[in-house]
Parts: C-alpha cells; sequence; structure tokens
C-alpha cells in the first residue's frame, strides 16, 4: 500500500512538472492507478469519524424535495456523510448567496445541487446561477450516461450513450453588451486550452470505460474558426489515442440521427450550447429529465445534479416528481467519495423499484407519487440485510 | 404563367430538379423554369457573391426553387446558402413537419412548423482570433429581426389556421440578446390575441420534443436553434430526403429548397430521391396561390410512397429515381 502511494505522489509530481505533456508518459510510472476512478484529483478525505461533508444547495422548484429524499434515503442507508445546506435565493439581485454556495463547495470539494431558477424579470445584468457556480469552479466537464433503462418504455430501446459537455465557456460565456440601441452582441468564447482538456478528458473517460468510439459534434461549416478550433484541439488529443476511434458530426445532422438510429454513438464530445441540446435529446430518448444523473467535474471540485437541470416549477410540492434522477446523482456522489458500498445498495435498490418493481411516477405514465418510490426504494435497501435506521 | 428561377444546386441537384420539372409538366402547372447557376464569384471589390445574371433572374421572378449547393467545412469561400439569403434578405425559414403516411418513423403524428430567423444571430459569420488560441464568434439579435421574424410567425399561424406559436430561446444563460429576442415576440403576440403564445427554453423544447411531439404547433427562434430543432423535426418525420423548406424574404421573394445535401456518393447513377425538392416545389405552388395544382401533385407523391411497390433506396425501396419520377408523373395525370 505505501508503494502505491509513493507511485501516486511520484505521478503528480511529473504531472505538476511537465503538464500536460507528459500525462500519459507518466501513467507508465503508475500501472496500478487507472484500476481506479483515476482523474489527476482526490476527492477530500473523510473527517475525523470517517464522515464526509458535502455542499447541499436545494434550489428551487422541485429541487428542495428531492433534496430531502436523498437525505431521507442517506439517514435511512446509515452513510456517512454530513450535508451543509445552503440557500440561494433566486429573487435577489446580489450575489452574496450563490458566492457563498460556492464557497461552501470550495471548502467541502463536493456538492450536491438543485437547479437555481434564473428569473425573467431580472434586469438581464443578474447572471444566472448556475452558471456562475460552474465557471467559478472551473467546473469544466459535465458528463452525462444515458442508458436505456429496462422498465421505461420508450421508442428506442437499448441506448448506451456517454455525453461529455465542455462547460465553462463557449456560448454561455455570459458576454453580452448593446453597442447600438436595438442591436446586442453575445460572444462566444473558444479556447485552445479549454477545448484540449476538454477532449482529454472525453479520450481518458472512454478509455477508461473501454469505449470504442468518440465523435465530436460541432458547427465548424458555419463557426469555421470558433467549431473549427475545437474540432483541431480533438483531432489533436485522438492522435494520442490510437486505440480509439474519432469521427466528427455537425450538431444538426447529430440531432437527425439521435431520433431515428441512436446506437450509433458511443461518446460524444462537444462545446457548451450543442451540449445542452445534445444531452437533452438523449435525456428524451431514454425516458425523460427524472431518470437521467449528471456530474460536473473539475480539476479540485465536483457538483453533482439531474442531467437535464430542470427547476419542474410546475410540479414542484405535487409529491409527483421523480426521484430517480437525483437518486442516481446521489450515487455518483458516493462513487466520486469512494463509498462505494454505499453506492451500489441504493443505486441497486433505485433501479429495482424502476426495472423490477415498476413503480413509476407520473412522467413515466405510472400511479405513483414521490414518496412512494422512496419508500419502496427504502424497503429494498432494508431488505438486502444493510444495517439501516429505524424507518 | 408564372416565372420560377430554376437553381438545380450540386451533386445530386441536376437529376432530381430534372425529376420535379418532368412531375410540373406531366401536371400542365404554368410554370415556366429559368435555370441559373449560383456558383460563388467574386466581385469587384474582393466581396464574394451570387453571378449577376442569376440575381437579375431573381429579382424578376420573385420565387425561386434550389437544389442542395455544397459547403466547405471550416474554410473557403463563404457559404452559398447563406450568401443566397444574405442577398435576398431572405428572413424567415419556413419548414413544415408533417409524418409522412406510408414512412414509418417511430414518430407518428408529427404537424408542426419550424420558423427560423435567417438572417443574423450565431450566423453573422463574425468571428476574430483574439490571442493565439482564443477565438470568439459573435452572435447578433437586432431588434427589428427579432420582430420581423414574430410577425411573419404570427401571420404565417394565423393563415394557416394554426392555434399556437412557442417561442423557444435561451434567455437564463443569453440574458440579453435571446432577452430582446423574447421581448419582441411577446409584444408581437399583443398584435395577435387570438393565437396562443407559449415560450420554452431550447433543451425543454429539445426534451419535450423527442418524448411527444404533437403537443408542439408553429416554433419560432433565432437561427442556430431554428437549424438544430428544424432538422431534429426532420429526423422525426424521416429525414432530410422527404422535408420541404422554404425562405421567405422581404419584399416578396421566397426561395423553396430541399435541405438534404448534395450527397456526391450517389450523383449521377439515378439512385436520389427527389421527394424533398418536390414537396418545397408544391409549398412554392401553394405560396404562389396555385392550390389545385399542388394538392394533386403531392397527393400523387403521397399516394406513391403509401403504396410502397416503388420507391427509391432511401425510403426502402429498389426502384430508380427516373421510376419514382415516372411512377408519380402518371399518378398526376391520373387525378387530372
Amino acid at each position: 500500500m505505501a508503494a502505491h502511494g509513493i507511485v501516486l505522489s511520484a505521478s503528480k509530481i511529473i504531472n505538476r512538472l511537465w503538464g500536460r505533456r507528459l500525462g500519459n508518459t507518466a501513467k507508465v510510472f503508475a500501472p496500478t492507478l487507472t484500476s481506479q476512478r483515476n482523474k489527476t484529483y482526490l476527492p477530500p478525505p473523510a473527517k475525523y469519524g470517517g464522515r464526509h461533508t458535502v455542499t447541499l444547495i436545494p434550489g428551487d422548484g422541485i429541487g428542495p424535495e428531492l433534496l430531502s429524499h436523498v437525505r431521507e434515503v442517506f439517514r435511512f442507508s446509515c452513510v456517512p456523510v454530513d450535508f451543509e445546506v445552503v440557500n440561494v435565493n433566486s429573487a435577489l439581485e446580489t450575489e452574496d448567496d450563490i458566492n457563498n454556495a460556492i464557497t461552501a463547495i470550495r471548502r467541502n470539494g463536493v456538492a450536491l445541487k438543485g437547479n437555481i431558477e434564473t428569473k425573467h424579470t431580472m434586469p438581464s445584468s443578474v447572471k444566472s446561477r448556475n452558471n456562475l457556480l460552474r465557471t467559478s469552479l472551473d467546473l469544466y466537464a459535465n458528463v452525462m450516461h444515458c442508458q436505456s433503462l429496462p422498465g421505461v418504455q420508450t421508442r428506442h430501446k437499448n441506448i448506451d450513450i456517454m455525453i461529455i459537455r465542455e462547460n465553462t465557456e463557449g456560448e454561455y460565456s455570459s458576454l453580452e453588451h448593446e453597442s447600438v440601441s436595438g442591436v446586442v452582441e453575445s460572444l462566444k468564447i473558444i479556447t485552445r486550452s479549454n477545448s484540449l482538456r476538454i477532449a482529454e478528458y472525453a479520450f481518458q473517460l472512454a478509455r477508461e470505460k473501454g469505449r470504442r468510439r468518440v465523435t465530436a459534434v460541432h458547427k465548424a461549416n458555419i463557426m469555421k474558426l470558433g467549431d473549427g478550433l475545437f474540432l483541431q484541439c480533438c483531432r489533436e488529443v485522438a492522435s494520442g489515442y490510437p486505440d480509439i476511434t474519432f469521427d466528427s458530426m455537425i450538431v444538426d445532422n447529430t440531432t437527425m440521427q439521435l431520433v431515428s438510429k441512436p446506437h450509433q454513438f458511443d461518446v460524444m464530445v462537444m462545446p457548451n450550447l450543442y451540449g445542452n441540446v445534445v444531452s437533452n435529446v438523449c435525456a428524451g430518448l431514454v425516458g425523460g429529465p427524472g431518470l437521467v444523473p449528471g456530474a460536473n467535474y473539475g480539476r479540485d471540485y465536483a457538483v453533482f445534479e439531474t442531467a437535464t437541470r430542470n427547476t419542474g416549477k410546475s410540479i414542484a410540492g405535487r409529491n409527483i416528481a421523480n426521484p430517480t434522477a437525483m437518486l442516481l446523482a446521489s450515487c455518483m456522489m458516493l462513487d466520486h467519495l469512494k463509498l462505494y458500498d454505499y453506492a451500489t445498495v441504493i443505486r441497486n435498490a433505485v433501479l429495482t423499484t424502476m426495472n423490477e418493481t415498476r413503480l413509476h411516477t407520473a412522467d413515466l405514465g405510472g400511479q405513483g407519487t414521490t414518496s412512494d418510490v422512496v419508500q419502496s426504494i427504502m424497503k429494498i435497501i432494508q431488505s438486502k440485510g444493510q444495517l439501516t435506521a429505524d424507518f | 404563367m408564372q416565372t420560377v428561377t430554376l437553381i438545380p444546386g450540386d451533386g445530386i441537384g441536376p437529376e432530381i430538379s430534372a425529376a420535379v420539372v418532368k412531375i410540373f409538366e406531366s401536371a400542365k402547372a404554368p410554370i415556366r423554369w429559368e435555370e441559373r447557376n449560383v456558383t460563388a464569384i467574386k466581385g469587384p471589390g474582393g466581396k464574394w457573391m451570387i453571378p449577376p445574371d442569376a440575381k437579375e433572374s431573381m429579382d424578376r421572378s420573385k420565387i425561386g426553387l434550389k437544389g442542395p449547393l455544397k459547403t466547405p467545412i471550416a474554410a473557403g469561400h463563404p457559404s452559398m446558402n447563406l450568401l443566397l439569403r444574405k442577398t435576398f434578405d431572405l428572413y424567415a425559414n419556413v419548414r413544415p413537419c408533417v409524418s409522412i403516411e406510408g414512412y414509418k418513423t417511430p414518430y407518428t403524428d408529427v404537424d408542426l412548423v419550424t420558423i427560423r430567423e435567417n438572417t443574423e444571430g450565431e450566423y453573422s459569420g463574425i468571428e476574430h482570433v483574439i490571442v493565439d488560441g482564443v477565438v470568439q464568434s459573435i452572435k447578433l439579435i437586432t431588434e427589428n429581426a427579432s420582430r420581423r421574424i414574430a410577425e411573419y410567425a404570427f401571420e404565417y399561424a394565423r393563415n394557416n389556421q394554426r392555434s399556437s406559436v412557442t417561442a423557444v430561446h435561451k434567455a437564463n444563460i443569453m440574458r440579453m440578446s435571446d432577452g430582446l429576442f423574447l421581448r419582441k415576440c411577446r409584444e408581437v403576440a399583443e398584435n395577435y390575441k387570438d393565437i396562443k403564445f407559449t415560450e420554452m427554453y431550447l433543451d425543454t423544447v429539445c426534451l419535450n420534443m423527442v418524448q411527444d411531439p404533437t403537443q408542439f404547433d408553429v416554433l419560432v427562434m433565432p437561427n442556430l436553434y431554428g437549424d438544430i430543432l428544424s432538422d431534429l423535426c426532420a429526423g422525426l418525420i424521416g429525414g432530410l430526403g422527404v422535408t420541404p423548406s422554404g425562405n421567405i424574404g422581404a419584399n416578396g421573394v421566397a426561395i423553396f429548397e430541399s435541405v438534404h445535401g448534395t450527397a456526391p456518393d450517389i450523383a449521377g447513377l439515378d439512385l436520389a430521391n427527389p421527394t424533398a425538392l418536390l414537396l418545397s416545389a408544391v409549398m412554392m405552388l401553394r405560396h404562389m396561390g396555385l392550390h389545385e395544382y399542388a394538392s394533386r401533385i403531392q397527393t400523387a407523391c403521397f399516394d406513391t410512397i403509401r403504396d410502397k411497390k416503388v420507391l427509391t433506396k432511401d425510403l426502402g425501396g429498389n426502384s430508380k429515381c427516373s421510376e419514382f419520377t415516372s411512377e408519380i408523373c402518371h399518378r398526376v395525370q391520373d387525378l387530372a
């Protein structure tokens, strides 16, 4: 174990000294590292008593109720995670709330969040809080794994697509100005370093998961310089991974192919806005926003949420929201904290309820309430013989 | 007799244009075709432009039918399609997506129209390299263009008996630009109280579109979202090979086009599917008020597809383009 630790720190030193150029070479020095979730950072270590602290941002709409169910399930399963709750009021114009949240995440390293609403009535100088969070913490990779679930009725079956979306720049740079009255310019920024970074992330993840193909999604026929740069960076990174096939596709063709022949896609990497579109299309293909979890990874921090980031205002407070996505996101968080056993137990219980018991909420055409589904999940956890708190 | 400027285009363009001309002849439609080429040429001052004889023809006839044009990726002259749009100020791209009976897709009962702002937005083509490794693309949203497209959308909805218009945007992220677009849509909606107006985020539209496309009617949106969504909707009904499209301009000018690619791999082999260009030509006839001819040709085309006896390869058969065309010609004559 000690040798493992020395090799680990040696590769970290090499990475810091020589940067990306020797990134792949460093792996040669540490052959055992690839067996675990190696992404050039480690999750924050557990504090005294082996308990982790995770920042919890309830957000608006269905966020608070779904996250309270997550806490309920965690408490029931005796998961050694304490939540530090930070509320962000979307009705305020000041950025104090979101700055507190960001500080809390810097402190804890990991967060679980609901979506914070961006109210239309606010002046346009008030930026999206979610976007602020992502850019301040430099959570550059948004990862979403869309898998068809056997218990969910969809038009297309057996979909298995991983989507990696650049999360900090592109169209979401929030740089806008009104140069002349009635004419607004919005800047889309593409940089070489961020494009290389996200491409590197995508290929590393593909290799780690044993995936065969990475597809870059772009619109370089129209945005020749911007998306042209992104594509070029992807090609450069691809040349360092000869075992993985690389191809590219224009975004409008991609959406068309997704609704007719989704099985051709394996791993997809793309800039911010196209990522938004493609991830929502894929989420819709596998059953809707209530099913897919999403993760935002940065070099030092990780924030977990539902993949499609919906506030769900119209269904808030009615006990009909689907808790699956948020619960699966919390399992991803547990994996990130290396609490694999707890993650597996909860994930299996959620998937059993979805696929075998077939207890579905309204968005999947079922009659179950959110509490019904959560109770069923907790029953399954209890039946597996794990240590549980009282009901 | 009305004159229409015909732009065959590249790749399979010439053969599908010939097919449409043949079908129109069989229908005895009162159309005189003027064929023109629009390969980009460098005008005085170094600016790319379309050949002057093509422009002159379009200015005279006001109606055009266009096949697919080549666009190089990440280099070369600007997109020809973009250039045409700029030259004639074709500000509205209209794509009605209706499920075709007989061409089965996982989605049935699709009946929506995407109306896309065609001149500005993300496709303004303004890009700069700020420093080495940092590129900036400018998305331009103006009050006039937004108002104009919103007005067109509501007019279209009213003229075609559609009940609702949905504005698609991302004003939570692009507060000022999409915010302006949305404000203009709201203002125009005030004058069309008979039509229901809703607004929805782009990602929510995508999410709902692939689950239940029947909830959408007319969608109006800026350029990039329109591009993506209109292709998404085309995918729902069977792809670009069967989707019509029309570009409406400011001075009564309209160019109807097939939106698929040039398919260089099958060019000249008599394998192409002329349905998209044909349906666009039908849209053109409707725009010109020649509804009787439009219905006849459309019925002939849909009947042929529904019968499944003579279909091109992309529709699931193995007939040639000429055979498919002849079949439609016969049906059109029978329907007369």
